[in-house]
């Protein structure tokens, strides 16, 4: 959990307070927190003068805009066709062993979520999975090893 | 004007006008779900659809504008196939268990599956994959998920006309549904249980919690006295579900149903919108006193009025800030309960304990009101069970009583008087002009200076109304006020109160005094009246209310003579320690989400 504190009314004077701001100061909310706690939902609903119940189904339409706690690190393995018959099963369990977590889990230490997505563009290089913004690809079970243990060490 | 072909017919039509209007126009009907006279184009159930002839695809008629050469097929076998396609769509992600369901024989969908769909489905149903929710949270309304067809009317009522969206639309795809904050409980949000949702849920899948059965136990029950009141805007509108047409009063013929029914004593909520009067006017006036006499500082003006539990609710959430400004009055609903278990129960020498008072509402913010903690001033629950008016029509058919034929009669006596002043209380305008009789009268001695007593500019379906009136030739007590403009407002529906509350609330608006009603139109298009309710019988309603005014013989609160008589025997004076007791509260802070 963390607190907005000024960010919400910051962004509110930097995007504007009409109904077309809503999905830029989500994004900005979760660029710096990875997810959207509930305190701050109602902040936005309060800025903009809509309701909670409206940030909150707008959020909910998107997948990127978690709700829900997240780690630091918010890992996506894409789970669609392609990257499916390339082995996304092999890399997600490989992920699973050294995390110690499974999908929509997030570790205790709130270092790493581990979510599936739908497509993300980039099946000519399948499986491929982003963490964070940064994609990765051509996995195989061995360097998506060395691609955690990077994260870790961060 | 546009011109234009529907099943052949020639039709001239205004510019914009939709398809759809356009077909009502001829007499042509086309099914419709989404689409709500009071509510915004939505488009998106696409139950509507007809063929234009040289277009690719169908069209949705309640979104169509139309134009000139249109040549419109509204039942050819492509529409028929389509509008059968559609229905089956819903219906295989519906739990479509219409015998359990309250809305059975009362629900759109039911009416179209009826036209469009019967014996084989031809899609896979789906019902079983979900897990549904049912929210049975609220003490006014259940929200039951696999009813849903997700139209969203409900979703357009509570942004478009109550300002409130304790509901929208969540997630996507199959995943797609109705609902609140993070879908929390619906007595955990926002949501002020008006129940404008549940009057436009073409469905089972938004309904009022129904206290139906409890009523009957307690008639049934020999220990029990069971008393029953009922609301203003319930007796011009009852009829609409049992066969009349909008806007018929039927208030004798409901006195002598509910005295079939069983219930012991039939009362009038009137009595206490008269007492209402006496003590929110008092109020007011005291409030005007020590701001301009003492030039108290603690002391808010514009005073609101707080007769409307769901316009409490709202500014309870929405402008805690401004309680002080709400009237301490508590509706008349609760004074009826708190009256009933005490003064009611002496004079006819009954155990409160025995009582059970039941009211008959256009409202289902009332079935929450009743629910309140603060309201058990008697010692018991002041109001045990809350039927709106459709519950009231249905008891009334359970009971095999030809309502047409029965001998309209009049009220029981204790708390059965009432004025024409009262019953306006069902209408926009109508607490304004029922407290301004009283008020110009008490402070001047002369009645209010407009023709019969009818306060014209109060009235009409305006959403926010302004006046002012002028206090002339004050009696001693009240020089204070001599020459002084009265300023009040009054707003309905809450998407205007919340406008006039802003108003007051960043200091652009000077009122002295401001009605709300959380519905549209006020009481008489409540969330609990028959369904449809929409702008044309709300007119109706309102219509037949004024003239239930003019048809009385008393036309001000003040010259109720049980309202002479309570404060005489019982509550002494008005704002007095026993009304202070009884028939006033207070309000909460509340969470916005
Ligand atoms: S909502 Fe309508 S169609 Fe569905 S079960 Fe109820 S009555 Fe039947
Ligand atoms: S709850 Fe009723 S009004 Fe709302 S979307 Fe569902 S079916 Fe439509
Ligand atoms: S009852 Fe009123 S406030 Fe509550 S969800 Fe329905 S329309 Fe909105
Ligand atoms: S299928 Fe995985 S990136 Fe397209
Ligand atoms: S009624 Fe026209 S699309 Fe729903």
């Amino acid at each position: 959990m963390y607190h907005t504190g000024n960010l919400v009314k910051e962004l509110a004077e930097k995007h504007g307070r009409k109904r077309e701001s809503l999905m830029p100061i989500l994004q900005d909310i979760v660029k710096k927190y990875n997810y959207l706690t509930d305190e701050s939902m109602v902040e936005v609903a309060t800025e903009l003068d809509i309701s909670a119940a409206e940030v909150y189904g707008t959020a909910s339409f998107y997948t990127f805009l978690d709700t829900q706690e997240r780690g630091k690190n918010v890992i996506r393995v894409c789970k669609t066709i392609t990257c499916s018959m390339k082995g996304k099963n092999d890399i997600i369990s490989t992920i699973e062993d050294i995390l110690k977590i499974r999908v929509g889990e997030t570790t205790p230490d709130k270092m790493f979520t581990l979510l599936e997505t739908n497509c993300i563009g980039w099946c000519h290089k399948a499986p491929a999975m982003l963490i964070n913004d940064m994609p990765y690809t051509d996995l195989t079970p061995e360097t998506v090893i060395d691609v955690i243990k990077g994260y870790m060490r961060k | 004007m546009v011109t234009l072909k529907i099943n052949d017919q020639e039709v001239k039509v205004a510019e914009g006008t939709t398809v759809l209007e356009a077909a009502k126009q001829l007499g042509v009907n086309i099914p419709t779900l989404c689409n709500h006279p009071d509510l915004c184009v939505a488009g998106n159930c696409r139950v509507c659809v007809v063929e234009q002839k040289g277009a690719r695809t169908l069209i949705a008629a309640c979104a169509m504008p139309v134009s000139e050469g249109m040549d419109i097929h509204t039942n050819s076998l492509k529409v028929r196939n389509a509008r059968k396609h559609i229905v089956e769509l819903l219906l295989s992600e519906h739990r479509a268990d219409c015998t359990k369901c309250y809305k059975n024989q009362k629900c759109e969908l039911q009416t179209l599956a009826n036209e469009y769909s019967f014996g084989e489905h031809i899609f896979l149903d789906l019902v079983e994959d979900h897990a549904y929710n049912i929210d049975r949270s609220s003490p006014s309304f259940l929200k039951d998920d696999s009813k849903c067809i997700r139209c969203q009317r409900c979703v357009r009522t509570c942004a478009q006309l109550q300002h409130v969206s304790a509901i929208a639309v969540a997630n996507k795809g199959a995943h797609m549904k109705i609902s609140s904050f993070h879908d929390r409980p619906m007595s955990h949000v926002v949501c002020t249980n008006c129940g404008q949702c549940v009057n436009r849920c073409p469905t089972g899948a938004l309904t009022e919690k129904t206290y139906i059965d409890q009523v009957w136990d307690a008639i049934y029950d020999p220990d029990k006295h069971v008393v029953v009141q009922t609301a203003p805007a319930v007796r011009v509108a009852l009829g609409e579900d049992l066969g009349y047409d909008p806007g018929e009063r039927v208030t004798g013929k409901m006195v002598t149903a509910l005295r079939q029914l069983g219930f012991d004593s039939v009362l009038d909520t009137d009595f206490t919108a008269d007492l209402t009067i006496i003590e929110e006017g008092t109020e007011l006036l005291t409030r005007l006193k020590k701001v301009l006499v003492e030039k108290d500082k603690n002391t808010a003006l514009p005073m609101f009025t707080s007769c409307s539990p769901g316009w409490i609710k709202f500014i309870e959430h929405k402008y805690p800030h401004m309680l002080p400004n709400l009237s301490t009055c508590k509706s008349p609903q609760q004074m009826f309960g708190a009256l009933a278990k005490t003064f009611y129960a002496q004079k006819r020498n009954i155990d409160p304990a025995k009582i059970v008072s039941v009211s008959i509402m256009p409202c289902t913010a009332k079935k929450y009101e009743a629910d309140r903690p603060e309201m058990r001033s008697s010692g018991y629950k002041d109001i045990d069970f809350v039927l709106t008016t459709r519950e009231l029509a249905v008891m009334i058919k359970q009971a095999g009583i030809d309502f047409r034929t029965l001998e309209p009669a009049r009220y029981d006596s204790i708390m059965g008087s009432s004025t024409g002043a009262a019953v306006i209380f069902g209408a926009t305008g109508g607490v304004m002009e029922a407290a301004l009789r009283t008020a110009y009268e008490l402070v001047t001695g002369k009645p209010v200076p407009f023709t019969n007593l009818n306060i014209t500019p109060v009235r009409g379906m305006e959403g926010v109304k302004e006046a002012t009136v002028k206090i002339e030739g004050t009696t001693e007590e009240w020089r204070f006020l001599e020459g002084a403009e009265l300023k009040v407002a009054i707003a309905h529906g809450l998407v205007n109160a919340n406008k006039v509350a802003k108003a007051v609330s960043t200091g652009k608006a000077s009122y002295h005094f401001i009605e709300i009603m959380a519905c549209p139109g006020g009481c008489i298009g409540g969330g609990g009246q028959p369904i449809p309710t929409n702008v044309e019988i709300r007119k109706k309603r309102m219509e037949a209310i004024y003239s239930e005014d003019m048809h009385m013989d008393l036309r001000k609160s003040h010259e109720n003579p049980e309202v002479v008589a309570i404060y005489k025997e019982f509550l002494e004076k008005p704002n007095g320690h026993k009304s202070h007791e009884l028939l006033h509260t207070h309000y909460i802070e509340r969470e916005s989400y």
